[in-house]
């Protein structure tokens, strides 16, 4: 019996639970339903609960559980010289066997005896059924297999059994609690909080999960490189080549590309907090409605567009422009037409990002301008101030400590950005001012030392986790700090 | 303040109000926000240095009136207003007047105290700043000593110039924002229901600097309170639905008004 019909009658007994709850209750009222501690829908969903919630947890420890227990029984069966053997070639003979074990479910009865007289015939006859296998069976794999799949059979016509029964105990149970004093209301409404809570805490748990990883393997990369030489070597030079021999010990220092990362944040927010500011203060104070309507949606489309289009749009069309016309401008000055621009430059990942990031500072910004009382405004045009007075010298001082909030939430996602880096800022870790030339950030290299066949063991590749957990860190402050220079602001006006 | 005895200045006042001059008059004025109309052709006189008071139901477009005095309707998207209203002999709604200036002639005070996130010498300076009335630091001092004074607020917060403005109180709050209007030194002052947010104590201290600005300045005050308008004002103007339903001196206004329905509304039978 498959799990989703399993999972279809227990929706069915859960059904007709709470069609006979809700009946019973209207029964036990008498139609007087004041007489009721709830109403009748509480007492039928509380019967639905006990006769679903039960039934698929059973369901779901099943599933998990019965592969586990089968898997070591077979293993336990295997002859004694493939117990001599390693782990890994265990594992691999127990992969086969579930794979026969798959193809052995859709053979005819006399293609399967024809299989165990002769087992060299098993390859080209389950290929046939399209199970294709890595080599020839050993013996012993086929009669394992064959167990296998019996216990697998077993198990789920077990589970199905077991299953059903729960749900049906659930159901009688809860019925016979029924009673006009009995608090279902209480009951149901408390399983809902649990789900809910069960639902905010899977997001935190899983960001608890991933610091932790990200913590225990950029500590393995801290027992092979110091930490002082990680955060303030200031060369950078992982030695992927070496990687894996004994004399590996590359440089890891994080300065170049902590300079990087903060070099190209800082040229985006240069293009986008003057260019975001201007059309929030656009949008909030002198745009009509009407424009506002049409004009806001679309600045925030630009928000949608997924960053890896940007990178595209940086790669072909901004780096090849700034190139040729840095070309076009040498070419006017001094006769000699090479570009100082690189196509590949700081200039060229900041100004896209900046252009990425204009939707976060305008929208972040106008929502922050907007929400300035309407009475400052009175008050200051009342007195004869004219409406850019008014903004420059009420409204944007009111405004200031949520704009910088705003603006740090920006640069921080200026800081994680990655697909634009990858694609425009180029790979060369080095320390320099130059805007013109590729530097690298702390996301390009992650990328880079986790796109490529090492095994996580090297210092190579683990120095991605603590890239990660830096850049994590520092995303972190600037996005605590700016909620709490916004919530501080907050307070003014509440 | 003029060093007059309270009884030289009303007599002076009472001989200035017999020979009536009008500081602004309205002559069939509407006012539309989009489709709706919300004034119907109000002809209404201000005379200087007098406290008019306007009263009626909420939604009776007094409050409407007074922004048109002021054009802080040219603030509210879709607000149109028709007719002609005069500040001594300039037409308000003349396109090349300059409503920046035409503000500071005639400014405001609002229901809700509304100063400023700045210091309380920062609120009183912002006017005068923005127009440059004054050239040096110590006229600008000057500036917002005699302003506080004139609000009454100078007593209070001489020591604690340089603290928020939102830390006050709300009765102060509410004079300070009548001392950043006097600052600009305007003609006309315009209030809309100044004191509908502060106590009883704090309300007094209002109608007291009300009646104490009457010396220098033309007041046109909104109010909800019958009292109140009895109090500070010396003409009335009672408006309905958005007409005007009469004007009048305010001692006539609530002894024997001439319209019935303003005797049912001061006698409390609508509104």
């Amino acid at each position: 019996m498959s799990i989703s019909f399993l999972l279809l009658i227990v929706a069915i007994i859960g059904v007709a639970g709470y069609l006979i709850g809700s009946w019973r209750a209207n029964a036990l009222a008498g139609g007087k339903l004041s007489s009721l501690h709830s109403r009748p829908g509480y007492y039928g969903s509380y019967v639905a609960v006990w006769s679903m919630l039960p039934a698929v947890v059973v369901l779901l420890v099943w599933i998990v559980a019965s592969p586990i227990y089968i898997s070591s029984t077979v293993r336990a069966g295997f002859p004694e010289e493939v117990k001599a053997t390693s782990q890994a070639e265990q594992n691999l003979g127990y992969n086969m066997i579930s794979a026969i074990a798959r193809g052995l479910r859709v053979l005819a009865p006399e293609e399967r005896e024809a299989i165990f007289k002769d087992g060299s015939t098993a390859r080209t006859v389950l290929a046939g059924k399209g199970v294709p296998l890595a080599a020839d069976p050993a013996p012993y794999m086929l009669t394992s297999a064959d167990s296998l799949n019996r216990m697998s059979q077993a198990s789920s016509t077990f589970l199905a059994i077991v299953v059903v029964l729960t749900a049906l105990a659930g159901a009688v149970f809860s019925y016979r609690v029924i009673a006009p004093k009995f608090r279902a209301r209480n009951r149901v409404e408390g399983v809902m909080l649990v789900g809910l809570i069960a639902a905010s805490s899977i997001a935190i748990l899983t960001t608890v999960g991933i610091v932790a990883s990200m913590l225990t393997e950029a500590v393995h990369f801290f027992n092979r490189v110091p930490a002082w030489e990680f955060f303030f070597g200031t060369v950078w030079d992982p030695r992927f080549a070496a990687a894996g021999s004994t004399d590996s010990s590359g440089q890891f220092g994080l300065i170049p590309l902590l300079a990087g990362t903060l070099y190209i944040g800082f040229v985006a927010m240069l293009v986008a907090v003057p260019v975001g500011l201007f059309a929030a203060i656009y949008m909030s104070e002198y745009a009509s409605r009407h424009v506002r309507s049409v004009a806001k949606p679309l600045l925030e489309v630009l928000a949608g567009i997924p960053t890896i289009v940007y990178g595209f749009f940086a790669l072909v069309t901004v780096g090849p422009f700034l190139r040729d016309l840095s070309a076009q401008l040498s070419g006017l000055v001094t006769g000699d037409y090479s570009n100082f621009i690189q196509a590949q430059s700081v200039l060229t990942a900041g100004f896209v990002m900046g252009i990425m990031l204009i939707p976060y500072v305008s929208s972040l910004s106008d929502d922050i301008i907007t929400a300035v009382p309407r009475a400052l405004r009175d008050g200051s045009l009342g007195l004869g101030a004219t409406r850019s007075e008014t903004i420059k010298r009420v409204i944007l001082p009111a405004a200031l400590p949520g704009i910088v909030g705003a603006l740090l939430m920006t640069a921080s996602r200026a800081v994680g950005e990655t697909m634009i880096v990858v694609l425009a800022a180029g790979v060369a870790a080095r320390i320099q001012i130059n805007p013109f030339e590729p530097m690298t950030t702390v996301t390009v290299k992650i990328v880079s030392q986790l796109t490529g066949d090492l095994e996580f063991t090297s210092p190579q590749t683990l120095v991605a986790f603590a890239l990660g957990i830096t850049l994590f860190v520092i995303t972190l402050c600037l996005n605590i700090y700016a909620l709490y220079i916004v919530r501080k602001y907050r307070e003014q006006y509440e | 303040m003029n060093i007059m005895s309270e009884a030289a200045v009303e007599k002076a006042l009472d001989k200035k109000m017999n020979d009536i001059s009008y500081k602004m008059i309205g002559k069939d004025v509407s006012v539309y926000y989009g489709d709706k109309r919300a004034l119907y052709d109000v002809n209404l006189n201000v005379r200087e240095n007098t406290v008019t008071a306007l009263i009626g139901p909420s939604g009776c477009g007094k409050s409407t009136f007074l922004r048109t005095l002021n054009r802080m309707n040219d603030t509210i998207e879709g607000c149109r207003v028709t007719g002609r209203i005069t500040l001594d002999t300039d037409d308000i709604y003349d396109p090349n007047i300059d409503v920046v200036e035409l503000r500071a002639r005639v400014g405001m005070v609002f229901q809700k105290p509304n100063p400023f996130p700045k210091s309380i010498y920062e609120n009183v300076a912002y006017g005068p700043r923005i127009h440059g009335l004054a050239k040096a630091k110590a006229d600008m001092d000057g500036i917002v000593e005699s302003s506080l004074q004139k609000a009454g607020l100078w007593n209070e917060v001489k020591d604690r110039l340089h603290e928020g403005g939102t830390g006050l109180s709300g009765g102060q709050q509410q004079r300070l924002c009548i001392a950043r209007a006097v600052a600009v030194s305007p003609e006309v002052i315009l209030m809309d229901e100044p004191c509908s947010a502060l106590d009883p104590i704090a309300t007094a201290k209002v109608e007291e600097l009300i009646h104490e600005l009457r010396a220098n300045f033309t007041i046109v005050i909104v109010t909800h309170s019958m009292q109140q308008a009895a109090r500070v004002s010396q003409r009335t103007a009672m408006f309905h639905l958005g007409n005007l339903v009469e004007e009048n001196d305010t001692d006539k206004m609530f002894t024997n008004p001439d319209d019935q329905r303003t005797q049912d509304y001061i006698m409390g039978r609508f509104g």
